[in-house]
């Protein structure tokens, strides 16, 4: 018999909230992190608003020692980081120290999309100024992809696999996934998965480029990420990071850990880039197998899903996902079960997204309550017409939740869907 | 300059490279940077980055070969400034 596979810890740096207790607060009042960017106007962006986490240097300092700091410029690390130490905090794992054996049993799987993209862009302009000598020792470590699962490695000193995926706007839930099929497979007892993306003009100017941002809110932030809404005009960028401690059940209860919920399960494919789906569109073939894979492999039947955190981005294909998931649920109307998007909230945070908000899923399910869907009061016909709107709350519900359903998609035509159940 | 000018101002940038086991009491001219002083080896480079601005000089890269010790540092920097005066 397989391994049962539990979550102890969490940990999140959210445009809204940093630290569970504040992000779950964001969550039942439904706060926006979305804010207007001056820097991006001047840079002429079309879209000038964002979601980045509100970051002091206290919690900074908390995280990084003043050396750490020197010379340090890759947010997206620095995100990784404060999410993943808190992750272990909150499942009261000791890091070992610097006299002590690794920790064998424990590993890291902590993805990003890029990393160090302001350290990259200083190092591009002095390697051009012939100052490349200048470059001190850290630009590689800041700008190599691994970098956040090497620095949380070596500050927990993980000994089991230490390393970094990437799968664009999944890899935050196919990291919970690959790190559940290591757990499963009795390679390691705990696995600390997750994910973070940078932020700001170098990462998001491609995304402007593509016209999939909106461009009509930069006078009105909080009301530009807009999932579900018939006014829905394209995403809006942002960051953070989202991390989570995955343990064998037998483990967790050896030595008596909080458990937020079981890891029935889930699935991970590629639509392959076939059958409409592009570098940047989803084969909804793909999607609703990966969906009916993942209720497969938990052995759970579609109609046991209470409550679906959607990918929801607020583009012109929100109505094709819940197209999707209605097919492969064969659940609509009034039985569709309760559906919701982060993104209203802290906007899309790339590779970031799919961490943050299983973190908002895990909260909300251990804590019996579905986040409003900001910016949905104008739904979207399409989605209307399948699904009632009374499925797609628009003020906080508080409610028993069982089973829940996580997936997410991204460039490149990948999926990842995880289902998840109280314990 | 001074030897123990040169030394009051490499103390603080030595301090900041320490490890947090090694206090900053523990620095004086004798003391291998790597070896005595636990500084990691990579992060010599940023030493020699801050003597470079705190000092206006430019170190090449048998200086950096040569670099052991606080005093083989002290002992560099005296020449570049001799060598710019």
């Amino acid at each position: 018999m397989k391994p049962r596979i539990v979550i102890t810890g969490l940990g999140i740096v959210a445009p809204n909230g940093v630290g569970c207790t504040n992000f779950e607060a964001a969550l039942r009042s439904g706060s926006s992190g979305i804010r207007f960017f001056p820097e991006l106007e001047a840079l002429k962006f079309s879209c000038q608003i964002g979601g980045k986490p509100p970051l002091t240097q206290n919690i900074i300092d908390a995280n990084l020692s003043a050396l750490q700091q020197r010379n340090f410029n890759a947010n997206g690390i620095l995100y990784g980081i404060i999410s993943g130490m808190e992750a272990l905090r909150d499942a009261n794992i000791r890091p070992a120290t610097a006299e002590e054996d690794p920790l064998w049993n424990l590993g890291i799987i902590f993805g990003t999309g890029t990393s160090g993209v302001d350290k990259f862009r200083e190092a591009i302009y002095q390697v051009d100024d012939k100052k490349v000598r200048r470059l001190g020792s850290t630009t590689v470590v800041q700008t190599m992809a691994s970098g956040i699962s090497a620095y949380l490695g070596g500050m927990i000193g993980a000994g089991n696999r230490v390393t970094t995926n990437s799968a664009a706007c999944a890899t935050g839930t196919e990291a919970l996934l690959l790190g559940y099929e290591h757990l499963v497979a009795g390679k390691a007892r705990q696995m600390l998965c997750g994910s973070c993306s940078d932020d700001g003009p170098y990462l998001w100017g491609g995304f402007d480029a593509m016209r999939v941002t909106t461009w009509k809110y930069n006078d009105a932030p909080e009301q530009g990420s807009r999932p579900l809404s018939a006014s829905a005009s394209g995403f809006v960028p942002a960051s953070g990071a989202g991390a989570y401690v995955l343990e064998t059940l037998e483990s967790a209860k050896a030595r008596g850990a909080t458990m937020y919920a079981e890891v029935l399960g889930g699935a991970i494919n590629n639509g392959g880039q076939r059958l409409g789906g592009s570098m940047t569109a989803p084969n909804n073939t793909a999607v609703q197998r990966c969906i009916i894979d993942a209720l497969s492999n938990s052995q759970v039947s579609a109609s046991e899903i209470d409550y679906i955190n959607g990918h929801l981005t607020a583009t012109v294909k929100d109505p094709v996902e819940i197209d999707n998931w209605c097919k492969a649920l064969q659940r609509s109307g009034a039985d569709f079960p309760y559906i919701n998007s982060l993104k209203g909230m802290i906007g899309h945070g790339l590779a970031a997204s799919g961490s943050m908000e299983i973190v908002a899923s895990l909260l909300q399910l251990k804590h019996n309550f579905i986040f409003p869907n900001v910016n949905a009061e104008d739904l979207h016909p399409d989605i209307e017409n399948q699904v009632d709107s009374d499925r797609i709350p628009r003020n906080t519900l508080e409610i028993p939740l069982t089973t829940v359903a996580k997936a997410s998609f991204g460039f490149g035509d990948v999926n990842a869907c995880v289902i998840f159940r109280k314990i | 300059m001074t030897t123990e000018r040169i030394y009051a101002k490499l103390l603080p940038i030595i301090q900041n490279y320490l490890p947090e086991d090694v206090s900053p009491d523990e620095v004086d001219p004798d003391k291998d940077l790597t070896r005595e002083l636990n500084i990691n080896s990579a992060h010599l480079v940023d030493v020699v980055l801050d003597v470079e601005d705190a000092f206006d000089i430019e170190f090449a890269n048998d200086d950096m070969e040569s670099l052991r010790t606080v005093n083989d540092a002290i002992k560099i920097i005296q020449k570049k400034l001799n060598q710019d005066a």
